[in-house]
C-alpha cells in the first residue's frame, strides 16, 4: 500500500504558512470539553501538554519517572539548532533546511524539514521568555557554536547541558498547568496498551508502577511522546528506563512502524569497560568544536599518545573531509572510528578507541578556556574513566545513542490509526536515516510547542466522538491482555534473570545490525531473536507480585517489547538494499568506502504493519520526492 | 581505568517492602566487584545475584547514569550520594571505595520524602513546589525575539549555576531539620536573577516558600550540608537569596485576595 504523508504542495516556503490557515480552529471556550491524553513528559510531550493547557484543553499526561522532570530529553548536552543567523555567517531557514535535508541523507520528507527549520526561531524565542539560562556574550546577545553537518554556527546551548535547560523550561510550563488544574499528571505510570473503538484512538491502559493497579484512561485524541527506542541493543546512551512499550503496544494495535533500522550510532562516547557495564555515556559532539580525534598511523601501536609523533598520527576525518573536518557527521565519523578500528588501529583496551584530542586547543587558547566551555564534559569523563582529559586525550568510541525510526505519522503527526498522535523522537518524520547534531531538541520541542497545537485541533474538529466508558468491550480486552501478560511474566519462574537476556539480545543486534550491516548477519539476527524469545517467555524469571513497585516486572515487560521490535529493526535493514545515513550495508558502498544509496528503489519510507504474533509484518511505502534539494550524492570532503 | 581490579565488599542495604513496613538493614557479601564499575552497577551485580537464589532485586530509583536526571537518590556511608564530593550517586564509582569494606546504602530521608520501597522514596514534594510558582508566567507563542531580551553575562552564569539543580534531594536529606531551602532557593535565584523573572519575582518566592512550608520542610539554620552534599554544587547564596527577596516581598507585596495553584 501506497501511503500519503498529506504534506501540502505549492511553494515550499509556504507550506506550512498556507496549511496553518486552512486548519479548522475550536472556539477557545469549548477546548475545555476536549480531553487529551500525552505520554511522555520529555521536550516534546512536556512542551506539547503545556501548551495544550494553556489552550484551554484537558490533559492528563503520564510519564513512568517519579517527576517528569527526569525524562531523558535531560541528558542532552550539546545545544539546539536555529536559524537565526544572529552570526551573520549566512544562516537562513533554507540553509538549516537544506543541510537537515542532506544531513538525513534524503531520507525524510521535505515538508516536515522545511517547517522545522521555520519554526526553530520560535523555540528560542520561547526558551528564552521561559527563562532558559543560554550561553551569552559580553554584550548580553545569545552564543552560539558548530555542530556536524553544518558550516554556519546556529547552535545554541546552555553549557554541555542544553536538554536539562530546556526541559525545566517545558517542565516549568507543565507544571504551571498542573498546578493550574489544566493538567492532570500521572507519574510512576506506565503505559501498556492502546485502545482503539471503531478504529479510532480513544484511551490507553495504565499500570500504577507503585500500586500495581491497572486502569484505564479515555480521551479524544492520544499522543505518543515516549521517545527512542535504543535500549533494544541494551547498551546506548539512553537512560535505564527508556523503551518502546507504548509505540509498540501502539503498532500491535495498528499503527505503522517506519524506518526502525535508522538507528544513530554516535561517534563520540565513552568505551565499554567490562561485562558489567550497565549504560554508555556520550562525550558531546560540540566537543569536536576544539577536539581533535585520531588514532596511530601504525598497527598495534604500545606507546603513550603523548609519545606518539605528530607524523605518526592519522587526523582521519580531517584527512578524508577536509571542508567538515572533526565536524563531520555523525553516521560518517562513526564509520570512519570503526574502519580504523578494525583495521587494527585503535587505541585503549581491546582496541575498541579512538582518540580526541585538546592538546592542541589548551596550547592555543589555554586550559582556563577549555575549562569554561566543556569543563562539566571533562569532570565526567574523569569520574567515569579516573583519567585526566586536560592531560591525556579523551579515548572514544561510538555507541547507540537516537533513532531516527518510529511509528509513521503524517504531515500533521497523526498516525494512521486516527486520532494517534505521536510527536519526538517516538516518530519518524524529520531525520530521515541521519540525524544532525543539536536538532533532537529541534524537533522535540517543535512538535510540542508549535506543531501539535495547531493540528490536533483541525483533528478535533472534524467532529465529537461519541462517548467511551469502560463498559467498552474494546476497553476491556485491552485491559484483560495487560493483566493476562503481567501475570504470564510473573508465571514463568525460570532461571535467567531479565538483564542477563537483555545484554544478550543487545550484543546480538550490535553484531548482526550495528554500525556495518550484511544480508548474512542480518539474517543470522532474524534467525536468533525469535530463538532468544522462546527462551524468555519460557526461562525468565520474575520476582514478586503484580501488586506492588516491581522493578524486574517493568523491565521484563519492556523486554518483551524489544524482542519483537529488534526483530523488525533487523527485517526493515535487510529489505533496504542500499546505504543510507546510519543504516550502512556493507554491500553498498562507493569504492572510497561511503553510503551507497539506491534512490531509484528506496527513495521512500518504509512502514512496517504488524500482521500479529508469528506472522511476518507487511512492508507498505510512502514516496519521497525533493523539489527543493535535488537528491545528490552526500559529500563532506 | 587501566587501573581497575576487582574487589570484595559488603553491603548493608536498607530493605523495606512498602510504606508500612518497618524495614532494615540487610548485609549482603559482594565479591569480584571492579573498581572500574559504577556505583549502580555494584548494586545491578546485587540484584542479579539475589534473583539467581530467586530472590527480589532492590528496588531504587535511577535512569539516566549520566548525573543529570535526578533520579538516584542513595544516602552511602551516611552521606547522600556517598563520599565524592560534586557527584551523584550514579557517577560514584567502586575505584572510590576499599578492598574489604562495609558500605552502608539507605533511602533519602526527610518527613516530606516518604519511602515507597527499600530505597525508594516519593520527592513528589518538589514537583508541587515548582507547580506553586517555580516558572515564568508566558504561554507558548510569545514572538519576542530572542536577542530582544539581552541579558548580562554575569547574570546569565549565576543563573545557571543555579539551574544547574537537578531535583534530586539530596539537600533536604542531608539538612539535620530536612530544610528544602537549597533547592528552593535555587529555583528563585534562577528565575530572580533573569529580566524574564522580574515580574513574578515577589510572588514566586511567596507562594514556593508557602507550599515548601506545607510540605512538611524544615527551615535552615545554616548548618550547610546542602551544599555540602548538592552534586551539582548549588551554593549556600541562594538562601541568602531567598531569604532577601522573602523578606521584601512579605514587606511590600499586597496582597491580591484568595488565589489557588500557579499564579498565571
Amino acid at each position: 500500500m501506497e501511503l500519503d504523508g498529506k504534506c501540502p504542495t505549492g511553494p515550499m516556503e509556504s507550506r506550512w504558512t498556507r496549511h496553518k490557515a486552512a486548519i479548522k480552529l475550536i472556539n477557545p471556550a469549548n477546548k475545555r470539553k476536549y480531553k487529551l491524553i500525552m505520554v511522555g513528559s520529555g521536550l516534546a510531550g512536556a512542551s506539547g501538554a503545556a501548551s495544550l493547557a494553556e489552550l484551554g484543553y484537558e490533559v492528563s499526561c503520564f510519564c513512568y519517572q517519579d517527576s517528569p522532570r527526569r525524562a531523558h530529553s535531560i541528558s542532552a548536552q550539546g545545544g539546539i539548532n536555529a536559524a537565526k543567523n544572529y552570526q551573520n555567517d549566512g544562516d537562513s531557514v533554507y540553509r538549516l533546511f537544506y543541510d537537515t535535508v542532506k544531513g538525513g541523507d534524503f531520507r525524510a520528507r521535505e515538508s516536515n524539514v522545511h517547517r522545522l527549520a521555520e519554526v526553530s526561531n520560535d523555540i528560542i524565542n520561547q526558551c528564552v521568555a521561559q527563562g532558559v539560562p543560554f550561553g551569552r556574550e559580553y554584550g548580553g546577545t545569545l552564543g552560539n557554536r558548530s555542530f556536524g553537518g553544518a558550516q554556519v554556527s546556529r547552535t545554541f546551548y546552555a553549557r554541555g547541558q542544553t536538554g536539562q535547560q530546556l526541559l525545566i523550561g517545558a517542565y516549568q510550563a507543565l507544571e504551571r498547568q498542573i498546578g493550574l488544574g489544566k493538567v492532570k499528571m500521572h507519574p510512576r505510570t506506565e503505559m501498556l496498551d492502546l485502545i482503539v473503538v471503531d478504529g479510532v484512538a480513544r484511551g490507553i491502559v495504565v499500570r500504577d508502577m507503585v500500586t500495581g493497579k491497572v486502569s484505564s484512561h479515555f480521551a479524544d485524541a492520544v499522543m505518543l511522546a515516549t521517545g527512542g527506542y535504543g535500549n533494544g541493543y541494551f547498551l546506548s546512551t539512553n537512560a535505564k528506563g527508556c523503551n518502546a512499550t507504548a509505540i509498540w503496544r501502539a503498532h500491535r494495535r495498528g499503527a505503522y512502524f517506519a524506518n526502525p533500522c535508522y538507528t544513530q550510532i554516535h561517534p563520540t562516547c565513552i568505551p565499554v569497560h567490562g561485562d558489567n557495564q550497565s549504560k554508555l555515556t556520550l562525550m558531546s559532539e560540540s566537543l569536536r568544536n576544539d577536539g581533535r580525534i585520531w588514532v596511530p598511523l601504525k598497527k598495534g601501536e604500545t606507546r603513550k599518545a603523548a609519545d606518539i609523533p605528530e607524523a605518526e598520527r592519522d587526523y582521519y576525518l580531517e584527512r578524508k573531509y577536509p571542508s567538515f573536518g572533526n565536524l563531520a557527521p555523525r553516521d560518517i565519523s562513526s564509520r570512519a572510528a570503526k574502519q580504523v578500528c578494525d583495521e587494527g588501529r585503535g587505541v585503549g583496551p581491546g582496541g575498541q578507541g579512538v582518540y580526541l584530542d585538546f592538546a592542541e586547543s589548551i596550547g592555543r587558547l589555554g586550559e582556563s578556556v577549555i575549562r569554561e566551555r566543556y569543563g562539566n564534559l571533562f569532570e565526567m569523563y574523569e569520574r567515569i574513566t579516573d583519567e585526566n582529559p586536560y592531560k591525556v586525550p579523551m579515548r572514544i568510541y561510538p555507541a547507540v545513542h537516537y533513532t531516527m525510526g518510529g511509528l509513521w505519522v503524517d504531515y500533521n503527526l497523526m498516525s494512521n490509526i486516527p486520532g494517534l498522535f505521536v510527536l519526538g523522537e517516538a516518530n519518524f518524520s524529520d531525520h530521515g536515516a541521519n540525524r544532525l547534531g543539536a536538532s533532537a531538541l529541534m524537533q522535540g520541542l517543535a512538535d510540542g510547542y508549535f506543531v501539535i497545537p495547531y493540528t490536533i485541533g483541525n483533528y478535533l474538529a472534524q467532529g465529537r466522538l461519541a462517548k467511551v466508558d469502560g463498559t467498552h468491550p474494546a476497553v476491556k480486552a485491552a485491559e484483560a491482555d495487560v493483566t493476562e501478560r503481567t501475570k504470564k511474566l510473573l508465571s514463568i519462574k525460570g532461571k535467567r534473570t531479565v538483564d542477563s537476556l537483555h545484554k544478550q539480545l543487545g550484543l546480538l543486534m550490535w553484531e548482526n545490525c550495528g554500525m556495518g550491516r550484511t544480508r548474512e548477519r542480518l539474517e543470522l539476527g532474524i534467525a536468533r531473536i525469535p530463538e532468544l524469545r522462546e527462551e524468555f517467555w519460557k526461562n525468565v524469571f520474575v520476582p514478586g507480585s503484580g501488586e506492588d513497585l516491581n522493578v524486574a516486572l517493568e523491565k521484563a515487560g519492556r523486554l518483551a517489547d524489544f524482542f519483537e521490535l529488534d526483530e523488525l529493526i533487523c527485517r526493515d535493514a535487510l529489505a533496504r538494499e542500499e546505504s543510507c545515513g546510519g543504516h550502512f550495508r556493507e554491500e553498498y558502498q562507493t569504492p572510497d568506502g561511503e553510503a551507497l544509496r539506491n534512490d531509484e528503489k528506496f527513495a521512500h519510507v518504509a512502514a512496517w504493519e504488524w500482521k500479529g504474533e508469528g506472522r511476518a509484518p507487511e512492508r507498505h511505502t510512502e514516496a519521497l520526492t525533493f523539489e527543493s534539494v535535488h537528491l545528490a550524492t552526500r559529500s563532506y570532503k | 581505568m587501566s587501573g581497575d581490579k576487582d574487589i570484595n565488599i559488603k553491603v548493608r542495604i536498607w530493605r523495606q517492602k512498602g510504606p508500612s513496613d518497618k524495614g532494615g538493614l540487610v548485609t549482603y557479601d559482594v565479591p569480584g566487584v571492579s573498581t572500574g564499575s559504577s556505583f549502580l552497577e555494584m548494586l545491578d551485580l546485587v540484584s542479579e545475584r539475589l534473583m539467581e537464589k530467586g530472590e527480589e532485586p532492590v528496588a531504587l530509583d535511577h535512569d539516566c547514569r549520566e548525573g543529570i536526571c535526578g533520579a538516584c537518590s542513595l544516602v552511602i556511608n551516611g552521606v547522600p550520594h556517598g563520599p565524592r564530593s560534586a557527584t551523584t550517586t550514579c557517577q560514584l564509582h567502586m575505584r572510590s571505595f576499599k578492598d574489604g569494606q562495609t558500605i552502608t546504602v539507605e533511602p533519602f530521608r526527610a518527613k516530606a520524602f516518604p519511602v515507597i520501597k527499600d530505597l525508594v522514596v516519593d520527592r513528589s514534594a518538589y514537583d508541587r513546589i515548582i507547580a506553586a510558582g517555580g516558572f515564568v508566567s508566558v504561554n507558548t507563542g510569545v514572538g519576542v525575539d530572542a536577542n530582544a531580551i539581552p541579558v548580562r553575562k554575569e547574570d546569565a552564569e549565576l543563573a545557571m549555576d543555579a539551574a544547574a539543580c537537578i531535583g534530586c534531594g539530596a539537600c533536604a536529606a542531608a539538612c539535620p531539620n530536612a530544610s528544602a531551602m537549597l533547592f528552593v532557593g535555587a529555583k528563585v535565584s534562577h528565575l530572580g536573577l533573569l529580566p524574564q523573572g522580574q515580574p513574578e519575582r515577589q510572588d514566586r518566592v511567596l507562594k514556593m516558600v508557602a507550599q515548601m512550608d506545607a510540605e512538611g520542610f524544615g527551615g535552615c539554620t545554616n548548618m550547610g550540608e546542602c551544599e555540602a552534599a548538592c552534586p551539582k554544587e548549588i551554593k549556600l547564596e541562594v538562601i541568602a537569596r531567598m531569604n532577601r527577596d522573602y523578606l521584601g516581598a512579605t514587606l511590600t507585596k499586597r496582597p491580591r485576595g484568595a488565589e489557588k495553584g500557579g499564579g498565571a
